[in-house]
């Protein structure tokens, strides 16, 4: 076996024993890196030279018996996600020649143990999208089957732990954007609770919605990377003070008797693949056996979460995006006049989907619609939250697909916004209710391309919904 | 809803985005669809129902009002696309392009 197909577990106890060192490690992902990028596309930056200079930093630290967990284990992360003095461009070309002074929060803590960045990986441009088509440095492919898509918006970030490039990965989720990917290219993500992990140093795209979170190849990696991550934040206002778990002790243990709401909704959606819904029974059944009880419940606010999320998203975003105006960083059009600064630089910085989500949210902003769709939209978002919040007290998880279908052909949802947003359906609602979901890959179909299962479950489960995971079986 | 192409660049106009006609004529279409789909909240009754603008139910997060030093000044200021000494340098706020610095 190649030490980068390792599992961050596995890579640990090798590093540990010394069989091999964090050089090794970091040579095996990069040459990967090499060999498969040129093809998959799901890196814009590779920091090949201080990836090798921070693994013999790390190899010291075995050597003065100073190592923590993530110690020399080569990661990646989403190029939305600040790295300091690492270009981060998120995927756009109005921060294509950015380079933060700064890692965000996630990115210290994980560095500050000595673990190695490896690269930025390729995502729809500042999170918009689910296809990962939406970069301006081209799209990312699924390492399963050229022709089809990574998922998105993280597409990249999968599609590097899929393939072997790095041993985990961080990225983030605002509307599915770690789950859906992961899901496609047959990974473990999860996106935590939101306020569980800082933003701090994230390029906001809709600050009500967005969540960091890692993508791993098992669900013990997960729990070790999210004990490494989670927690409060003083840069982060919106982070909450609730003590950080040790999610791997959590993992083990039965779950007899634990309750697993289906909701209906999920499997009756119109254009649900059969293939994705069998393999979904398959677990239920697999779960069932375990001991757990089986509940059918019902979410009736699901059919209105895409809607609900495309109305405060592009508002969100139309606000936020005010600050990439080619002003104080990145690339500014040289013009004549302020306006033409701003208008051009936007022009030619942004890819046609982030320019559509600020000017729908800019109109249902502006004066007159503010109460049609904003306030509509917040309050069909409280509708949503008391949705899962009544289904929560008769439920412990819920277990639903992550997304309708696997993994879709490139540029087949390319010209029709709504039925890309609608790949989106099955995880929005979690992300508008602010409570955790992990997808954790449950087979393939026959063509050979990955399922992932959902497991949702009240705000701050993660070791919960982690424990539940982990009983999935994957083949 | 359906936005006419004048309605599209207006709203590209506040914000502050500049359009290809070929990018006017697509957005005048998919945002009209965008619009009309999320017309389906319209199917619910809202009234009396909060609206949720956030939820973790923190409130009044606050810090200590004190001054702090910016660690990476000259980083910062390496990233800025135009500078003059220590300072951005922009097109004048409120002057014709003549005036331009």
């Amino acid at each position: 076996m190649l030490l980068n197909e390792l599992t961050l577990k596995e890579a640990q106890a090798g590093l540990r024993e010394k069989k091999f060192t964090s050089v090794d490690l970091t040579q095996a992902c990069l040459h990967r890196i090499k060999e498969r990028n040129p093809q998959l596309n799901a890196f814009i930056t590779v920091c090949e030279k201080t990836a090798l200079e921070e693994a013999k930093k790390a190899d010291e630290l075995f050597a003065k018996n100073e190592a923590q967990p993530l110690t020399g284990i080569p990661f990646s992360v989403k190029d939305a996600i600040c790295t300091a003095g690492v270009l981060s461009t998120g995927a756009a070309k109005i921060l294509e020649n950015y380079t933060p002074p700064f890692d965000a929060t996630v990115i210290k803590k994980i560095r500050s143990q000595g673990a190695v960045l490896i690269g930025k990986n390729n995502c729809d441009a500042f999170g918009h999208g689910a296809s990962n088509e939406n970069s301006m440095f081209g799209p990312v492919k699924n390492p399963v089957n050229l022709d089809k898509v990574a998922g998105g918006s993280s597409g990249g970030s999968a599609a590097a732990v899929a393939d072997n490039m790095c041993i985990f990965a961080i990225a983030e989720d605002t509307g599915g954007s770690i789950r859906q990917p992961a899901s496609f290219c047959g990974v473990v993500g999860l996106r935590p609770s939101y306020g569980r992990n800082s933003r701090f140093g994230i390029m906001p795209m809709a600050s009500s919605f967005d969540t960091v979170g890692p993508m791993t190849k098992t669900v013990e990696d997960m729990s070790i990377v999210m004990k490494a991550i989670a927690g409060q934040d003083p840069l982060d206002a919106t982070t909450v003070p609730d003590s950080v778990s040790d999610y791997t002790g959590e993992l083990s243990g039965d779950i007899k008797g634990l309750r697993v709401g289906i909701p209906k909704e999920y499997f009756d959606t119109a254009g649900i693949d059969e293939e994705v819904r069998m393999l979904c029974e398959k677990q239920i059944k697999e779960l069932e056996n375990q001991g757990a009880k089986i509940v059918d419940v019902s979410l009736p606010m699901t059919k209105y979460a895409v809607a609900t999320y495309y109305v405060l998203v592009p508002s969100e975003v139309s606000s936020n995006f005010g600050r990439l105006d080619g002003v104080r960083y990145g690339v500014r059009s040289p013009e004549d006049n302020l306006f033409d600064v701003y208008a051009k630089s936007r022009e030619i910085g942004f890819p046609e989907e982030v320019k559509r989500r600020i000017l729908i949210g800019t109109y249902a902003l502006s004066a007159g619609y503010y109460d049609a769709y904003y306030k509509k939209a917040q309050q069909v978002r409280t509708l949503i939250r008391r949705d899962f919040d009544r289904v929560f007290s008769e439920v412990d998880v819920l277990l639903t697909p992550t997304s309708p279908f696997p993994a879709f052909g490139l540029g087949e949802k390319a010209s029709d916004p709504i039925a890309l947003y609608l790949a989106d359906i099955f995880v929005s609602p979690a992300s508008s209710a602010g409570i955790p979901g992990i997808s954790v890959p449950s087979g393939v179909t026959k063509a050979g391309l990955p399922v992932g299962v959902q497991i949702m479950g009240p705000r701050l489960s993660e070791g919960l919904i982690m424990k539940v995971a982990n009983k999935i079986i994957k083949k | 809803m359906s936005l006419t192409i004048e309605d599209v660049r207006k709203i590209a106009q506040l914000a502050r985005i500049k359009l290809t006609p070929e990018e006017e004529k697509r957005h005048a279409v998919t945002i009209s669809s965008v619009l009309e789909f999320v017309k389906t909240l319209n199917e619910i009754d809202t009234a009396d129902v909060e609206p949720t603008a956030q939820v973790t139910g923190l409130e009044d997060v606050v810090r200590e009002d004190l001054a702090r030093d910016c660690e990476y000044k000259k980083e910062l200021l390496s990233q800025m696309p135009v500078v003059s000494g220590d300072l951005l340098k922009v097109p004048a706020v409120f002057s014709d392009s003549e005036d331009v610095i």
